[in-house]
Formats: C-alpha cells, structure tokens, sequence
C-alpha cells in the first residue's frame, strides 16, 4: 500500500482536475472557489516539488493508466524536463492565481475563474507530463476549453472578438494536430511516444513520414506563435484581464513549444529533415519579427503580445539546432519565459490601471507617480532583452554559442538581432511611459499587496535566477542530456527498467491484477 | 414555445428519459451503454423540459446548478481512480467488490462509480450549454 | 475500399478549407464542423478499415478467435468527437454573442481588438 512511486507523476495532474471540480461544485460561494483555488495551485505545487525532487534524485518515474501496460495503456511518465517545467509552471499558477485574487471582481470569480483556472493548469500539467501522443491532444484540449471560457471573462467587445480569432484559430491547430497523429497512428500503429520513437526510426525515411512531421510543426506551431502562424496571439492576448494574459502568456505557447521540442527530440530525431530545415529559417523570422513588431507597438499589451511572440522564435531556434547546448539553452530559456511573460502582462495590467490607458503615447511620467513599478518593469524587460546579470542573458549566452558550434550563423544572427530590438523596444516603452515628464504628478493609489507582491516576486526571480543560475544550469543540462539519449525516458515508460525500481514492479504485477477483474467480471 | 402537443407530452417524456438516461448508464460496464451516453439521454430530457418550460423552471427543477452537478460528477470520477492507490495499485486501476451476500452483484466497484461522475459531468455540462443557449435568445 | 475513403476524406477537406476562407463566421462554424468530420473519418481509415466483425470479445475468452475490427480508431474517433462537440457548441454561442456585441458576422469588420492604427508622431520636445 502506498509504496507505488509513479503515483508522484499523477498527483500533479489530478489535483488541479479535483480543485476544479470542487471549485464548480461550489458554483455561486466566492469565498470558497477562491479558497479551493489558491489551496489546490498551492497543492500542486508540492505535489510538483515532489515529483521533481524524486525524478532528480532517482531519475524518470513512469505509471500506466489503470495498471495498462504501454504502449497499449496510456502512461504519464516524467524525465527532468517534464517535471522541470510542471514545477515552474505550477509556481508560476499560484503566483497569478493570488494575482487573481488581488485584481479580479465579483463579477469575474461568480463566471468561473478559479475553476477554469485550475482546468487550466490541469492541462498544461497533463500536457507536460504525459509520454502518450493522444493523451497530449486531450490535454490540448482541455486547456483550449478552459482558455475559452477565461478569455471571455468580462464580455467586453474587445474581449469578444479577440475570443473569436484565438477560438477559431485555436481550434484549426489542434484539429491539424489530430490529423497529424492520426497520419502518425497509419503509419506506426502505436501512439505512445517511447514506442514511436522506436518504430518512427524504423520507417523509411519517404515523404509521407515528412508529411507528418511538416503537419506537427505547422500544428504545434500555429499553438506555439510561431512565423508565420503567430497573428492570432497579439490579436487576442491583450484582450482578457491581466491575469489571464500572464497565465495564457506564461504556459499556452510554451505548452505548443513543449509539444514541439518532445515531438522532434523524440519521435523524428532522425526523421523529418524538411521540417527541420524550415524550423530554424521560422524560428529566426519569428523572433526577428516579433521583437520588430514589439517595437512598431503602441499599445502597452500588444507590445507584451509580441515580445512572448520573439521568446517564442528563441527557444524553437535551440531546439532547430538540436545539440546538447542548444537545447540546455532552450530549457533555460522556457524556464525564464514562462516567468518574464507572467511578469510582463501583470505589469502591463499595472500600467494601464495606474495611467488608465494602453496606448504609450496617452501615458507619462509614471516614474514619478509609481516608483515600485517603474523598476519592477524595468528589471523584467531589461531580463527580456537579455541583459546580464538579468535570468534572460544566459540561456541567450548558450543558444549563440550553440550556434556558433553548429555554424549557423543566420541563429547567431536572429538572436542578437531580436536582442537587440528587443532592448531597444524596452528601452522606448519605459522612457516614453515612465520617464517622459506628464502634465499629472499625483501619487497613484496603491495597486494592492498581491499585484505588487506578484510582479515583485517575478523581478526578484529573474535577478536571483540570473546572479545565481547554476540550478537551473544543472536542470537544462540533464534536460539536455536526456533529451538526446531519450533511452532512460522509453526504458521506463515502456516498463523495461532493472528490477526493483517501482515500473518495473508495476510491470509484473499491474496487467495481472487488471486481468484478474476482467476474469471476475465476466463470469 | 407554444405547442400544445408539446406540453401535453412533456412530463411523460421527461420522466420516462430519465428513467432510461439511468437504465442506459448502470447497464454500460458490459454491454452497450455508459455514463457518457445516459448523460446525454438525460440531458435531452432537460433540454425537452427547457424548451417547454423556460430557463427558470429547469433551474428550479435540477436544484442544484448544472456547473455545480458537473463539477460534483467530475470530482466523484477523480476520486473513483484514486481508490486504486490503496489497493497499491496505479491510478485508475478498476477495483471491484463481490459482498458475500451478492456474489452476483456486478455494480460495487469504481468503475461504476467513475460512470456515475461521468454521467453527471454530461447531464450538468450540457444543460449549463443549452440554459446559456436559451438565455441569449 | 481505402482509395475510396481516402477520395471522401479529401473531398470533404476542401469542402472545409472553402467553408474556412469564408469571411462570414456561420460560413467558418460550418467549416470547422465539416474540418472535424473529415479529421476524424481519417483516423478511422488510418487505422485500417476492417468488415468482418465489430471489435468485440465473445463471451468467456481474453481475446478474440478470429479477426476484428481496429478498436482503437473508434476510441479515439469517440473521445474526438466529445471534445470537438464541446468545442463547437462553445464556438456556437461565442458566435451568436459576437453577433449580438459587434453587431456583425463578417470577419473584417471585426476589428474592436485591433483597431486600424492612427499614426501618432511624437517630437522631441514630447519626450
């Protein structure tokens, strides 16, 4: 009883899916779907701390479904880089979830925020974490349904017909995304990704196996914003409250960027040139063009829209490249996007509330009027751009020399390049918003404890993080690492470890026992 | 809508929808059927009564709130695949019990159970989707 | 009978891709409909059409004596056509709000989030 350690990787996934369904049940009490709200992220987050801690000092921890062993089951499984990026995400939900609490009205928590919040994060854990191309979708799915009914809080016009494009755009990637598995599931037969890694090897290298991987990247591509698939993102991301830009901002494309780096590290690592060649020329013309168009903004939100879409270009340029560097680089990299982009749209949320308004030439002279975000601004945009000792100059630092190892000079180029319009484009919104003298210099009321302690706790992050990167150095090489020699990762889901380890004893006794229910009912 | 037919037939058909919506759902484990299904039967019966009645009187009638009972189902599913923990087994690993007394009986496990929050999930999902329907009309 | 299917499959994704370059959003529901449709009749012929039986175990054996039908296609169509139902029954009513709100269903008039910009020229003396 209770020895099974690949419950570690389920908790993560079902208790957002509980504290959602509680939260519901409670439709109507405020004070409880908020307090199930924060006491469910706050969960997970030790359940994450958790599963995190035994994958780094035991390595990949695996658990089919109902004790079906994989491939024909479907598995949850967590490697570094799975759990890494639960745990952060996880953080960075009950960051904004308190943010929530800080910023959100009546009005917005009696429509469902804190239950589709928690549906959220349960599906971009579920996605992080499950090993079954599928069970991926599904969870796709569910953070599209729950993204729908957050984006909508409010009903503005503008929220409304940002909702339209971000629905229906949405809604065509995934269904691309179905049809790429289901090509897949031709192909192969299976739908595990370990498997698949082992039977896509296999296969001749012809064009219908490019096909499906050309299908993967425009898919997962349109979810993550890249080039040229990304103008739904600035046309819908300013529109919903702030906090749900930085959650939407934080974790739905890295979850489509996620989807990416897996899908290619693991299943076509040696297949789908085509798709790879066209990955780094999209992956620069993103970040080049997403800093260009964070630049030509005038409104403070959709600045913060393009600048998510430029990180964007970053991480799938290292993950393009594919050596052990450049995918330390991408991990660090997710790893301070998600947290930038949280930090970024709460900020922008600040700017427009304490200048009550969006365009950056209706706003000035807030250094004066608000210190405190004047500087929380300045240390997470400077991060963005890059600037050391900032968390965003090194992952930018490995992603150049990774390609300057592999040669390729248009990624070396593109990074430096988006850094640069990046720190100009900063550069611009703070002067123009902050430093330009205005005609007001009234104090502005304080914007509350949790808004400031939300976008303070990113700043002080992102500084920590930056003067003191080894651990996540560490972290984004073992990803790395594990990310090219995905043997352990398919070992363990496919229950093939040395005895003794929990899967392996899962692997005698589970299908057994299931079988035996089967015996019992069918008499 | 105004259709004497309609009204006359309403509470036959309702009572009888719902009384099928659960007859499909307990029958599903091994034979064609399952909470999914029964929770659309049934909601095709509040949806009958929605259009018949309106809104308020279908609100009134389910009692509690239809995201409520969707929730309530989804938490009864979740919970049902945990039970498998104490046995030592993975999550979601069916668990069946055989009383002494009803050895026949096939319905005592969580398998059934996860039917049931499956069946509530859809009954309380899609009249919550029709209610937002006929409301905006 | 594979070719045959595979025709109807792509039939019925240019039928969708004609309903999606549509400016008019019912013409977009429609398309997104028949996208789902089309996507999930391609799972089921990618996982090989099979006539001679339905995926069912007889009673009172673990597996089955002859040669079935691919259960797991259908699974798969089934758990595909839950969600895309939920999803286009949410697209339903945010349409018809979109009606109601912006008083339009043409996708180019639709442009309250992205308003057409008014060049600003800030001078030197502004900043």
């Amino acid at each position: 009883m209770f020895e099974n350690a690949g419950w570690l990787v389920v908790w993560p996934v079902l208790i957002p899916i509980l504290g959602a369904a509680l939260a519901a049940a409670a439709w109507g009490s405020e004070r409880a779907q908020s307090t199930i709200g924060v006491a469910g992220l706050g969960a997970q987050l030790v359940a994450s701390i958790a599963l995190f801690t035994h994958v780094w000092n035991h390595g990949v921890v695996a658990m089919s479904m109902g004790g079906w062993q994989a491939p024909f089951g479907i598995a949850l499984a967590a490697d570094t880089l799975g759990a890494g990026l639960t745990l952060v995400g996880s953080f960075v939900g009950l960051i904004v979830a308190l943010h929530g609490i800080g910023t959100t009205d009546t009005a917005h928590r009696r429509a469902g925020f804190f239950p589709l919040l928690l549906a959220l994060m349960a599906g971009v854990a579920g996605a992080f974490l499950t090993s079954d191309i599928f069970n991926l979708y599904v969870w796709f799915e569910v953070t599209l349904i729950s993204s729908f009914g957050l984006i909508v809080l409010g009903g503005r016009r503008e929220q409304i017909d940002g909702a339209v494009k971000y629905a229906f755009l949405n809604l065509i990637a995934t269904t691309l995304l179905l049809i790429a598995i289901g090509l897949l599931y031709g192909l192969t037969g299976t739908l595990n990704m370990a498997d698949l890694s082992e039977k896509v090897a296999s296969l001749p290298r012809d064009s219908t196996l490019e096909t499906v991987a050309l299908l993967f990247l425009v898919s997962l591509g349109m979810k993550a914003a890249l080039f040229p698939l990304y103008f739904w993102l600035p046309a819908a991301y300013h529109t919903p409250l702030p906090t749900v830009s930085a959650i939407f901002a934080a974790l739905l494309t890295k979850v489509g960027v996620y989807a990416l780096i897996r899908v290619f590290a693991l299943v076509f690592p040696e297949n789908g040139d085509m798709a790879r060649d066209a990955m780094i020329w999209v992956a620069v013309a993103t970040m080049v063009l997403g800093a260009l168009g964070a630049l030509a903004e005038q409104d403070i939100r959709r600045f913060v829209s393009f600048t998510v879409v430029s990180g964007v270009g970053v991480m799938v340029g290292g993950l393009a490249i594919g050596t052990e560097k450049a995918f330390l680089g991408t991990v660090f990299y997710f790893v301070h996007s998600i947290m930038i982009s949280a930090a970024l749209f709460i900020a922008a949320g600040m700017i427009a509330q304490a200048g009550k308004a969006t365009r950056i030439e209706e706003l000035a002279g807030l250094y004066k009027r608000a210190p405190f975000l004047a500087v929380a601004f300045l240390i997470v945009g400077l991060s963005l751009a890059g600037v050391p000792p900032l968390a965003g100059f090194w992952p930018k630092v490995y992603l150049v020399q990774a390609g300057l190892d592999a040669g390729s000079a248009v990624l070396v180029a593109g990074i430096l390049l988006s850094g640069f319009l990046t720190l100009v484009a900063v550069g611009r919104a703070f002067s123009l918003i902050f430093w330009r003298a205005g005609e007001d210099e009234t104090p502005i009321p304080d914007a509350g404890a949790l808004a400031k302690g939300s976008l303070g706790g990113f700043a002080v992050m992102t500084l920590v993080i930056g003067l003191y990167a080894a651990p996540v150095v560490e972290m984004s090489s073992r990803s790395a690492g594990e990310l090219l020699s995905p043997d352990a990762y398919i070992k363990t889901v496919l229950g093939k470890t040395a005895l003794g380890s929990p899967s392996a004893a899962r692997a005698e006794d589970v299908p057994t026992a299931a079988l035996s229910g089967l015996k019992e009912e069918t008499r | 809508m105004n259709s004497l037919i309609l009204r006359t037939a309403t509470p036959f058909l309702v009572g009888l929808t719902v009384l099928f919506s659960i007859f499909v759902l307990l029958r599903g484990h091994n034979v064609p059927g399952g909470g999914f299904i029964g929770g659309l039967v049934g909601a095709s019966a509040f949806a009958i009564y929605t259009i018949n009645e309106g809104v308020a009187a279908t609100r009134r009638a389910m009692i509690a709130h239809p995201v409520a009972i969707a929730g309530f189902g989804l938490f009864i599913a979740g919970l049902s695949g945990v039970a498998s923990l104490v046995f030592g087994d993975a999550f979601m690993t069916g668990q069946w019990w055989f009383p002494a007394f009803a050895p026949d009986l096939k319905y005592l496990s969580t398998v059934v159970l996860f039917d049931i929050g499956v069946y509530l999930v859809v009954v309380g999902a899609i009249v919550a989707i029709i209610m937002g329907l006929e409301e905006t009309e | 009978m594979e070719a045959a299917f595979s025709i109807v499959v792509g039939a019925l994704f240019a039928v969708s891709v004609y309903l999606l370059l549509s400016g008019s959003l019912i013409r977009l529901l429609l398309g997104i409909f028949v996208l789902g449709n089309a996507t999930h009749l391609l799972i089921f012929v990618a996982g090989r059409l099979m006539r001679n039986a339905p995926p069912l175990i007889p009673d009172g054996l673990k597996v089955a004596d002859t040669v079935i039908a691919n259960p797991l296609p259908q699974a798969l169509i089934l758990t595909a056509i839950v969600i895309s139902f939920s999803l286009f029954s949410f697209l339903l009513v945010l349409a018809y709000r979109a009606y109601q709100s912006l008083d339009t269903v043409n996708t180019d008039e639709m442009r309250d989030a992205e308003p057409m910009p008014v060049p600003t020229i800030l001078r030197g003396s502004d900043v």
